[in-house]
Formats: structure tokens, sequence, C-alpha cells
């Protein structure tokens, strides 16, 4: 009885996490159309209204919901050459790590769903999963433009992945701790404790590879609708591409919430510390300082793919190998030296433990 | 302590199934008219000349290689990282040491251009 209790307590909470997820992913495809819309001088979708009181007023706010039903009545053509199995798994392998992720983010002080102390580990296994789902759909398509992207996809993604890798070193390095809440109870002070100003090259290097992890614009050689269609998923049509579409955008509000909790102090108030405005803040819940950075990562996700022109493929693999991995291991070392010289503010409280 | 990794195994179970749920409603709920041209491959209206699986650059397989070694460069940082700060100049030092080394072998594959893309 007791066991049933909790394992139902556990789907309560992952129901808790996912619903806002879902509508977040619907909703920030909404905001990207808008946001690019109104930077190229357009309005974006502005039809389908929602029939609710208030939100009926919202022109376009429809849009995510009329888009998920069309693309549920779409046919999944299955190509005569594909291997059908590996076809129409590659879509769930893509999408369910997108979703597990988010089992040890911490939206609150307290707010986990698991605690575990290999988190950040946890966190890196679980998005380097992502490149599976990848390599199996360009593979089973069994078409050229499909593997070609395919192949870009992989290196690109294991090429960032190393100057993820180690920018997350730096921030262990200087949190002392894998525990994402540790991570982020380890930058409380004020905003100038937060580890974006002692590791910045490793914070500008990590949302840039979080940017080129994902796919995205300008690191999106992948899909390059240009050059070879639509890349990976260029067989994929109704339900099957809509699963790879909800997973690329989970995976970009996790690098946010990621780079949020890492670098800008998750939860914490950017007040802390300020003699006025602490008090006048305080009553605000930290979950939405945490939702507000989020907000200003996935911004910036919007706002680089309106404004840069896509990169050329050696370019990304000179930028990954050649700019991201020499400045990490630099600044891993100078962080390494900083902690033995225990540098105020950031490092001269000696680690727990 | 272990009781703690029971929610992520629920977590997966439930995106896997979420996943399939979505791919069974997309069979269910779509139309299914299949025709030889609309099943062939894409290849910008062409008939498909060949088979997709064709040679490929050997440049990707050599990225994939050294993913390994860096990665487990990594791999091995991950525990250095999180005791660092209650470490002295001796962990420092043999750090110092592991990855000097692996900067030479970075520098000699950089020198060899196994980096160039052209």
């Amino acid at each position: 009885m007791q066991t049933l209790i909790y394992v139902i307590t556990i789907l309560l909470y992952i129901v808790v996490i996912l619903v806002p997820l879902m509508v977040g992913v619907a909703y920030l495809t909404l905001a990207e159309r808008k946001i690019i819309g109104y930077m190229q001088v357009r309005i974006g979708p502005n039809r389908v209204n929602l029939p609710l009181p208030l939100l009926n007023k919202l022109r376009g706010f429809g849009q995510p919901i009329a888009d998920a039903f069309k693309l549920m009545f779409k046919e999944i053509v299955l190509p005569t050459h594909s291997n059908r199995f590996l076809f129409i798994i590659a879509p769930t392998i893509s999408f369910a790590p997108a979703i597990a992720a988010w089992a040890v983010i911490p939206f609150a002080e307290g707010w986990v769903l698991s605690d575990i102390n290999v988190g950040l580990l946890y966190i890196l296994a679980m998005t380097s999963m992502s490149v599976y789902g990848i390599l199996i759909a360009g593979w089973a398509s069994n078409s050229k433009y499909a593997l070609l992207g395919t192949l870009r996809s992989a290196a690109q993604v294991v090429s960032y992945e190393i100057a993820m890798g180690f920018a997350l070193v730096g921030v262990l390095m200087a949190a002392g701790s894998l525990n994402l809440s540790d991570i982020v109870a380890a930058q409380n002070g004020s905003f100038l404790h937060w580890f974006w100003l002692p590791l910045l090259p490793l914070f500008a290097i990590y949302f840039i590879s979080g940017v080129a992890e994902t796919n995205r614009a300008p690191f999106d050689v992948a899909e390059g609708e240009s050059e070879i269609v639509a890349g990976f998923h260029v067989e994929y049509s109704g339900m099957l591409f809509a699963i790879f579409f909800l997973a690329e955008y989970a995976n970009m509000i996790l690098i946010a919430a990621l780079a949020s909790l890492m670098f800008l102090g998750g939860w914490l108030s950017p007040f802390q510390g300020i003699p006025v405005l602490e008090p006048m803040f305080a009553w605000v819940p930290g979950i939405f300082w945490l939702l507000g950075k989020m907000s200003i990562f996935l911004f910036l996700y919007l706002w680089s793919r309106a404004t840069f022109p896509r990169y050329r493929y050696d370019q990304i693999m000179r930028l990954g190998w050649k700019v991201f991995i020499p400045i990490t291991l630099v600044w891993i070392v100078v962080i390494g030296v900083a902690i033995l010289v225990k540098l105020p503010p950031w490092f001269d409280i000696v680690a727990k433990g | 302590m272990l009781e703690n990794y029971l929610p992520i195994l629920f977590f997966m179970i439930i995106g896997i199934a979420i996943g399939a749920v979505m791919s069974i409603i997309g069979f269910l709920l779509g139309t299914r008219r299949p025709n030889p041209e609309k099943d062939s491959p894409y290849e910008c209206g062409f008939e498909a000349f060949e088979d997709a699986r064709m040679k490929f650059d050997v440049r990707y397989y050599l990225v994939a290689i050294l993913f390994i070694i860096f990665d487990l460069e990594i791999a091995f940082l991950f525990p250095w990282a999180v005791i660092i700060k209650s470490a002295g100049l001796f962990e420092f030092i043999a750090m110092m040491i592991f990855l000097s080394i692996l900067v030479i072998g970075f520098i000699y594959e950089w020198k060899k251009g196994a980096l160039e893309w052209e």
C-alpha cells in the first residue's frame, strides 16, 4: 500500500513537470514564429484564436494546438527502402532522453524530483543520447539527404560535446559538486557570486555549444533547408516528424534551464545583497527567477536564428575544435590556479566534505 | 540513496511511453494511401539512382575517434574537478601533468591536419 502511494506520488510529480514542459514546448514554437516574424517586420501567426474568455483577444494563440491536430491527421509516409522498425522508433529514441533529463532539474530550493549527487553526469549522459535518434533516423531513412544530414549532425554534436564537457568541468571545479541544487547553492551571495563572472568564457562556450548541440541556427547544417532540404528528417512526416520537433524544443528549454542553473544562479534572486531592492523582491518565489532566466536564453536562441546566417561546415568544425577546446582547456587551468590561491569572493570558502 | 533513482527510471519509461503513444496516434488517425512515387526516397524529383548507403568521407570517422579520446579525458577530469576545492597543490600538479600530455597530443593532431576540413 505504502509503495503504491509512493509510486503514485512520483507519477503525479512527473505529470506536474511534464505538462508545463509540453505546453512550454508548444508555445515556444509560437514564440519563435512571432518573434522572428516581428524581427522581419511581419506579424507571424494571427488567425487561430483560442475560444476562451481572456485569451481570445490574443491573436494566433491557438496556433500550436491547431498545428498539433493537423500533424496528428497527416499521413505517415514509410519510404520503400527504409528499415521500418528503426524508422519508426528513431523519433522516440531522440524524444525519451530529452524528457528524462528533466528528472534532476531543481526548479526552486528543494523543488527537485530526484536529488541525486551525480545530477550533472546524468544530464550529460541524457543530452549525449539525442545523437542516437538522429543517427538512427538518418540511417533508417535510406535517403541521400538524410544520410548527409546525419553524418554532419553526428560529427558536429560530438565535437561540441567536448567543448561542453570541458565547460561543465569548470563549473564542477567552481561548485565542488555534481548535484545541481548544490551548484546553485554555491552561487549564493549576490549576482556577482554567480558563476557567469569567474567562468565568463566557459559560460559563452557552454551556451554556444548548447545551440550547436541542439542543431539550431546558426549551426543548423544538419537540417540546412537550402542545401540538403531537411537533413535527417527529410523522410519523416506526420506525428513521427512532430516527435522530432518536440524533442528539439524540449532540448532547447533544457539547455536554457542548465545555463541558468549553472551560470546565472538558478532560482536565486538577482537582487540578493542589494540594500533596498532585496527586501522589495523577497516575496517573489524562486521559480519565477529561474523561468525568467530561462526566457532570456530562449529569446537568445530565437534572436540568433533571426540574425545570423548559417555557418559553413568547415567553419563549424574549426570553431569547435580549434577555438572552443583550447579556450576551455586554458580556463580550466585558470580556475585551478584561482582555487589554489583561494581567490575571493568565489573561491575563498572551502567546500564542505 | 538508491530510491532517488526510481523517479528517473519512471521518467525514462514515461518518456518512451509518450513517444510510443504519439507514434501510434499518428498511425491510427493519419490517412494511409501509399503509392510507389510517394514512398520512394526523396531525391529532388529524380528516381533514386542507387542505394543511399554509399561511401562517405573518412573525416567523419576521424572526428569520432578524436571524440572518444577527449570524452574519456573529460570523464577523468570529472572526479578531480569535484574534489579540487578541498585538495592541495599535489592534486593540481598531477592533473596539470595529465593535461599537458593530452595537450601535446592535441597539438600533434592539429599540426598533422586532422582538424582541417578543406
